[in-house]
């Protein structure tokens, strides 16, 4: 249900024209970051406020939504966005990845790969991918637009020189539509790959820093590198513990203090429906067992 | 002289009927070439078409200047429906203006005469609305770009007939450009600045 006090997905309307204006440049745009008004909105700074503003300007009452953080649809974060919005737009949530046709998230891509009916809003920590190499303002809105990328590549090739290899593991630069160099959000370069030509658009909102831009569908994502060090997506040695998945993103989980540990799937919705369609890795756990358990008694 | 309370009236659900107008319009931006459908508002003043005000209901406030052509602005109506709704100030100099209402293409002005943003800002950009003929009949144009797997096909009418050959400056400014969007009643089609167009004839 709606809430009363408050205005449909909880901006006003003044707002939602300004950020609306934001989005459509930014998609006329691809990668350049536009200028908006954030809001202060009912969650501290870094807990997603530019994605929440972003999708609380798109979202509509024939929307299903889906929050994501880290790839969970169960942590904190993702659970208090999901009921903000059931709360002040009365939409439907699903975790489910193919069932939404919005999925706000935090540092993930899902795995299942996305369709052209839906819409993937980044929640964006800092979304000027020059920031730690220039921090002028002034300076770096220049060097984007002289497409001065020259700093960046230094940095990739420090981190060779230093380490062998590019050792820039997430927030790993990217090239869009073959003109801005954009900051992808902290996902881990694992996930690059699947922001060139996806089928759905994808819109980022920095709260803090006030900034928005955007992919469109279908447009040219490049992960910067060199010729003799291409860019590599991150690889796993062991597939997930649980679903037995091999080309799906890792998280370490600690599960005692004599330091034994297990990998499993980050993006828990695509675990979970791999271990409902019968996969088991090494480590399955017991709730599968019981369940089906259930079901052969019930 | 028509009095306030004798021009249309907006949209009759402000919240939702702007959310699904501006869906309709990013949907149009994000795949340009698409033809997109607004829900029709009950009425429009005079010249302007169904779909172009409920773009204007949508997106214009007082943040937001606006120029209208002449075939726009000869319409006492449509400047006092704007004011009346959505409080954008209109604008004499075409230059400064967030939005442009072309009413009558053929006397479109020259691109340069509106705002093509700047190297460091190319989001400053006037957005062209455009009434045309029909976007389901008509020359049929190859839309390439982002938003476009491969190659979009559109069927359109429209004026000034060379309008698309003089959109391909965009490719030259960009960043910096000029973003279109072309209203047939309540149907919209969006050209933004990375989209290339390759006529194919009648």
């Amino acid at each position: 249900m709606n809430a009363p006090t408050y205005n449909f997905a909880y901006l006003d309307e003044q707002t939602k024209r300004m950020i609306r204006r934001a989005i459509l440049k930014a998609i006329a745009i691809p990668g350049y970051q536009v200028p908006f008004a954030s809001r202060e909105m009912p969650m501290p700074y870094g807990w997603g406020t530019g994605g929440v503003q972003v999708t609380a300007a798109i979202l509509g009452p024939a929307d299903v939504l889906k929050v994501i953080d880290q790839g969970s649809d169960d942590t904190t974060n993702a659970i208090s966005i999901r009921k903000f919005f059931a709360k002040t737009a009365g939409v439907a949530t699903t975790t489910a990845t193919d069932e939404a046709t919005v999925i706000q998230t935090r540092h993930r891509i899902p795995e299942t790969a996305l369709n052209e009916s839906q819409v993937l809003v980044y929640q964006v920590p800092i979304p000027e991918p020059l920031r730690f190499l220039e921090p002028r303002e002034t300076e770096t809105r220049r060097m984007h637009a002289l497409a001065e990328y020259g700093l960046m590549h230094v940095k990739l090739y420090e981190d060779i020189a230093r380490f062998g290899h590019i050792a820039t593991a997430y927030a790993y630069p990217v090239k869009v539509n073959a003109r801005y160099v954009m900051d992808p959000s902290p996902t881990p370069k694992f996930d690059n790959p699947k922001m060139d030509n996806c089928p759905a658009l994808q819109l980022f909102g920095a709260g803090r820093e006030k900034r928005i831009y955007a992919i469109p569908p279908y447009t040219q994502v490049v992960s910067l590198d060199f010729e003799d060090h291409p860019f590599e997506p991150y690889r796993f040695n062991a597939p997930c513990a649980l679903c037995g998945a091999e080309n799906s993103y890792l998280d370490e989980i600690v599960t005692d203090d004599k330091g034994s540990r297990m990998f499993v799937c980050s993006d828990t919705d695509y675990c979970e429906g791999r271990q409902a369609a019968g996969h088991h890795g090494s480590l399955s756990a017991a709730p599968y067992k019981e369940k089906a358990q259930e079901v052969s008694n019930g | 002289m028509t009095t306030i309370a004798e021009l249309p009236p907006g949209f009759a659900d402000k919240v939702l009927s702007a959310q699904s107008t501006f869906r309709s319009v990013m949907d149009a931006m994000a795949r340009p070439g698409s033809v997109q459908r607004i829900v029709p508002m009950p009425g429009t003043p005079d010249t302007m078409m169904r779909g172009t005000a409920a773009i204007a209901l949508t997106l214009f406030d007082h943040d937001t200047p606006i120029w209208l052509d002449a075939r726009m602005a000869e319409s006492a109506d449509v400047t006092k429906w704007l004011k009346f709704h959505t409080g954008a100030p209109v604008v004499q100099d075409s230059s400064i203006a967030s939005f442009a209402l072309i009413g009558d293409g053929g006397a479109l002005p020259a691109l340069d005469r509106f705002a093509l943003g700047t190297s460091e800002y190319p989001d400053r950009s006037t957005t062209l609305i455009i009434q045309v003929d029909s976007l389901a009949s008509g020359r049929s144009f190859e839309l390439r770009g982002p938003g476009i797997d491969g190659v979009a096909a559109l069927l359109a009418s429209f004026k000034p007939f060379d309008l698309f050959e003089r959109l391909h400056v965009n490719e030259a400014l960009f960043p910096r450009g000029i973003d279109v969007v072309l209203v047939a009643d309540d149907a919209v089609v969006a050209i933004p600045r990375t989209t290339r167009i390759v006529s194919k004839g009648s």
